[in-house]
C-alpha cells in the first residue's frame, strides 16, 4: 500500500537528518522524499511516499508528528490530490533510437533539453506511473543515467497545509 | 560590566540566568575547556545555583535524571565538548526511553572552529537527535535565552523527556541584551472527546473483571488517588509495570505488584484473566506483554497516554485516548457507576494464594539470606519517605519483586534501556533534589560500572545506604545462560578479587559485609543512621535465579514459576 504524506516544517538547521533519522530508527520503508522552499520562507514543505500497511502509516504520521519542528503532517487521500514529479532521463544519440526516442518523447509531452552528437536528454513531468510507463519505453534503448525527483504532491481545492496564518 | 543594568551580557552569563529564571536550583556536571566560560558564571552565581561535581559526566546525567524522577522537576546536567558530551550519551538515552524529563547542556568549540576535527569538538547534536525529544545548536546569541525556555518547555510537556543545548564558545561569549521571563508552563494536551470518554465509560461499566493497569505516566503523574477511588468505585484490581512501581502504594489491598515478565504471578495471570485492561500511562512493552499477539486476549483494552504514537504501538487497543491522562481518568470515572464483582475478587484471591504458595515454595529451608529476606529486612527498616535506587540485573527484579514502595516518586530505576550502572548516580540526584535517605539496591556487576560516584556521594555526603547483592557473577545474564544455553557460563563468570568494602573504605565510604540475616539488620540499621554513604555486601548465591519468568519472546501461559521446572 501506497501512502502520500505531506509536512509542514519549520525551515530550521538539521530538520531533514530528524525527519531521517526517525525513518532510519523505526524501519520506515520509503519510497521518496521530497523537500523544498514554501510560499513563506521560514517553513519547507516535505512529501513523503511511504510503501507500508495501516500500521506503518499511522506509527509515520503520529512519530512526525512528535517532531518539535513538524508543524502539520497530513495524510493525502488517493484520488483527492494532484501528484507529480519530474524526470530526467538520458540515452544514446544513434540513428538506430533516435527517431523512436523523440517519437515516446513526444507522446509523453516530454522535452529534449539536450541534444548533442552523442546524446540525447529528456524531461519528462507526470504522474508516477506515467514517469514509470516512459522510463519502461526507454530501456530497451539504453538508458545512460537518469534521475527521478520523486513525489510533491498538493491537495485538489482551497485546503491547505499551512501553519500560523 | 559584569553587575552594570541592562548591560548586554555574555552568553554564558544568559544561560545561568535563564537557568535560575526557570526556577533551576541544582545543576549536575563536570567542567572542561568549552565550559569554562559557563563555569565562571556558575561560580558567580553560586549563591542561587548550585553545582554538584560528579566524578564522571555519566554520573552527572544518572544524577540529573535521578533529581528529576524523584522531583517531577526538570533536571539540569552540564558537560564540556567531546568527550564530555559522549560520555552524557548513555544518561541521556536512558532519560529518553523512561520519560524523564532533562535538559543538557554542553559546550562545543567556537562556530568557525566547527567542522575542522578541533580538539575535542564532536557533534554532538547529530549523536544525541534519536535520543532526545528536541535537542538545539545554538548558532545566534539572540536566540540563546529562547532557545533555554523553550528546551524546558518541551522537556516537561505532554510525554516528558531530555532535551540537549549545544552552545558553541563564541556563543558563551558573544554579547546580547536579556530581560527575564516567567517560568515558562508546558503544552497544553489535547482534550478527550467527550463521546471517547462516555466510550471507555460504556466499556467500563460493561466490564465483569477489570484491571487498572499503571505505567511510568500514571507514576510520573502522582495519579494514586484517582487510580485508587476509580478502582474503589468499579471494584477493579491493579496491576503495573516496571515504570509504575511506585504509582499505587504497595500495601493497598487492591494492589497486585508488577505484571509481567518477572512479574507478580497473581498480577501477571489477573492481567491475561481480565475482560477489560485499562492502560494509564503505559506502552505496553516487550517485557511487560509477552508476545504481544497473545497478550491479554479476552479483554477490551483502554489506553490512556499523552503520546499518541503509543496507540496501537505495541499492542491494538480498543480505545486509545489522548490526553492530559489525569484529567481523562477523572472524567472517566465520573460516568462510570458503582459495581461490586465478586467472582473476580475471589479468582484474584486464588491467585494471591497462589502467588504466596509459590514464593515460600521456593524459600530454603536453611538459614541462607535469599533476596526475599534480604528485603523483608529492608521493608522493615525503611521508612514511607524512603528512596529506592536500583542498578540493572537480578537485583533490580527481586527489588522489583519484593520492596514495599510508597507512591509518589520514590523509586528510581532504569526501566527502559536497562543501564547498569545507573543506581548510584541517580541516587546522588534523588537526595540532593529530595533531601530523603536512599537505598541503593545493586549487584556487583553493575556497580562495578559507576562506582566512581561514591567519590561524590562522599565529598556531598549523600545518605546512601548501598545494598550490595554479591554473586561474584553477571547474574542475569548468567541466568539465560543456565536457562537457555544449557548452562555454558560464559563470560558471566569474571572471578574478580575485588574486596568492596576496602574500595568503598578508600573512597571515604563506610562499608561493611554481612552474613546473617541479624548482621543485616544491624548494618542497615546503623547505615540508616549515617550521614554519608555506607555500602553493606552481602554475599548471595550465584543460582539464586530470578522467578517467575517468561520465556523471551513467549506468551503469559509460558510463565515459569519454579526452578525445578527449569533445571
Amino acid at each position: 500500500m501506497r501512502s502520500v504524506i505531506a509536512v509542514y516544517v519549520e525551515n530550521k538547521y538539521g530538520v531533514l537528518t530528524r525527519v531521517a533519522g526517525l525513518f532510519m530508527r523505526k524501519g520506515f520503508n520509503i519510497d521518496s522524499l521530497t523537500v523544498g522552499e514554501t510560499e513563506d520562507p521560514n517553513y519547507s514543505r516535505m512529501t513523503i511516499t511511504l510503501n507500508g500497511d495501516n500500521y506503518e502509516e499511522d506509527q509515520l504520521v503520529n512519530q512526525l508528528k512528535k517532531l518539535h519542528n513538524i508543524k502539520q503532517v497530513k495524510l493525502l487521500q488517493p484520488g483527492s490530490n494532484m501528484e507529480r514529479e519530474l524526470l530526467l532521463l538520458k540515452v544514446r544519440n544513434t540513428p538506430e533510437i533516435r527517431s523512436e526516442v523523440m517519437a515516446a518523447a513526444d507522446v509523453y509531452r516530454g522535452k529534449i533539453i539536450d541534444y548533442s552528437t552523442d546524446a540525447m536528454t529528456i524531461e519528462v513531468t507526470g504522474e508516477p506511473f506515467k514517469i514509470q510507463a516512459f522510463i519502461d519505453v526507454m530501456k530497451p534503448l539504453g538508458i545512460v543515467e537518469m534521475c527521478r525527483t520523486g513525489i510533491v504532491a498538493l491537495e485538489r481545492g482551497a485546503d491547505a497545509l499551512q501553519w500560523g496564518k | 560590566m559584569r553587575n552594570k543594568k541592562n548591560a548586554p551580557m555574555t552568553g554564558a552569563r544568559i544561560l545561568i540566568e535563564t537557568l535560575i529564571e526557570q526556577g533551576v536550583t541544582d545543576v549536575f556536571g563536570y567542567p572542561g575547556g568549552q565550559v569554562v566560560d559557563i563555569y565562571d558564571e556558575l561560580y558567580h552565581r553560586r549563591d542561587a545555583l548550585r553545582h554538584i561535581l560528579t566524578a564522571h559526566e555519566q554520573g552527572a546525567a544518572h544524577a540529573a535524571d535521578g533529581y528529576a524522577r524523584a522531583t517531577g522537576k526538570v533536571g539540569v546536567v552540564i558537560a564540556t565538548s567531546g568527550p564530555g558530551a559522549t560520555n552524557l550519551v548513555t544518561g541521556i538515552a536512558t532519560a529518553m526511553i523512561d520519560s524523564v524529563p532533562l535538559v543538557a547542556i554542553t559546550g562545543n568549540v567556537s562556530t568557525d572552529q566547527i567542522g575542522k576535527d578541533s580538539f575535542q569538538e564532536i557533534n554532538i547534536y547529530g549523536i544525541t537527535m534519536p535520543i532526545t525529544k528536541h535537542n538545539y545548536f545554538v548558532t545566534d546569541i539572540r536566540t540563546l535565552a529562547d532557545t533555554i525556555r523553550e528546551a524546558f518547555r518541551i522537556a516537561k510537556s505532554g510525554r516528558p523527556g531530555p532535551v540537549l543545548i549545544d552552545i558553541p564558545k563564541d556563543i558563551q561569549t558573544a554579547l546580547c541584551d536579556w530581560a527575564p521571563q516567567p517560568v515558562v508552563s508546558p503544552y497544553p494536551l489535547p482534550a478527550v472527546p467527550e463521546e471517547q470518554i462516555a466510550a471507555a465509560a460504556a466499556l467500563i461499566n460493561a466490564a465483569k473483571r477489570p484491571f487498572i493497569y499503571v505505567g511510568g505516566g500514571a507514576a510520573a503523574r502522582e495519579m494514586a488517588p484517582q487510580i485508587l477511588a476509580l478502582a474503589d468505585k468499579i471494584d477493579a484490581v491493579i496491576g503495573c509495570t516496571f515504570m509504575g512501581l511506585s504509582a499505587i502504594p504497595h500495601k493497598h489491598k487492591r494492589f497486585l505488584g508488577m505484571q509481567g515478565m518477572h512479574g507478580n504471578y497473581a498480577s501477571t495471570m489477573a492481567n491475561k484473566a481480565a475482560d477489560l485492561v485499562i492502560g494509564v500511562g503505559v506502552r505496553f512493552s516487550d517485557r511487560a506483554t509477552g508476545r504481544p499477539d497473545a497478550y491479554a486476549k479476552n479483554a477490551k483494552i483502554i489506553q490512556l497516554d499523552a503520546d499518541l504514537s503509543e496507540i496501537n504501538k505495541n499492542v491494538r487497543v480498543d480505545l486509545g485516548l489522548i490526553g492530559d491522562i489525569t484529567a481523562t481518568f477523572s472524567a472517566i470515572t465520573a460516568l462510570c457507576e458503582e459495581k461490586r464483582h465478586p467472582t473476580w475478587q475471589k479468582e484474584i484471591r486464588a491467585l494471591q494464594q497462589e502467588a504466596q504458595r509459590i514464593a515460600e515454595a521456593a524459600e530454603p529451608a536453611d538459614a541462607r539470606l535469599t533476596p526475599k529476606r534480604i528485603f523483608e529486612v529492608v521493608n522493615a527498616l525503611k521508612n514511607d519517605r524512603t528512596l529506592i535506587a536500583t542498578d540493572v540485573g537480578q537485583h533490580q527484579m527481586w527489588t522489583a519483586q519484593y520492596i514495599d514502595l510508597e507512591c509518589d516518586r520514590r523509586f528510581l530505576s532504569s526501566g527502559g534501556l536497562g543501564t547498569m550502572g545507573y543506581g548510584l548516580g541517580a541516587a546522588i540526584g534523588a537526595h540532593i533534589g529530595d533531601k530523603n535517605r536512599v537505598i541503593l539496591v545493586t549487584g556487583d556487576g553493575s556497580f562495578g560500572m559507576n562506582l566512581n560516584e561514591l567519590a561524590t556521594a562522599v565529598t556531598y555526603r549523600i545518605p546512601v545506604t548501598i545494598l550490595l547483592l554479591n554473586n561474584g557473577v553477571l547474574g542475569m545474564v548468567r541466568q539465560m545462560q543456565t536457562l537457555m544455553f544449557d548452562k555454558r557460563h560464559y563470560a558471566t563468570e569474571p572471578a574478580r578479587q575485588t574486596d568492596y568494602v576496602k574500595v568503598a573504605e578508600g573512597f571515604g565510604a563506610k562499608a561493611t559485609r554481612i552474613r546473617t540475616k541479624q548482621e543485616l539488620e544491624t548494618a542497615i540499621s546503623e547505615a540508616m543512621q549515617y550521614d554519608g554513604p555506607y555500602l553493606i555486601e552481602i554475599p548471595i548465591d550465584k543460582e539464586e535465579l530470578v522467578l517467575p519468568m517468561l520465556p523471551p519472546g513467549g506468551a503469559i501461559d509460558d510463565i515459569i514459576t519454579q526452578k525445578e521446572d527449569l533445571l
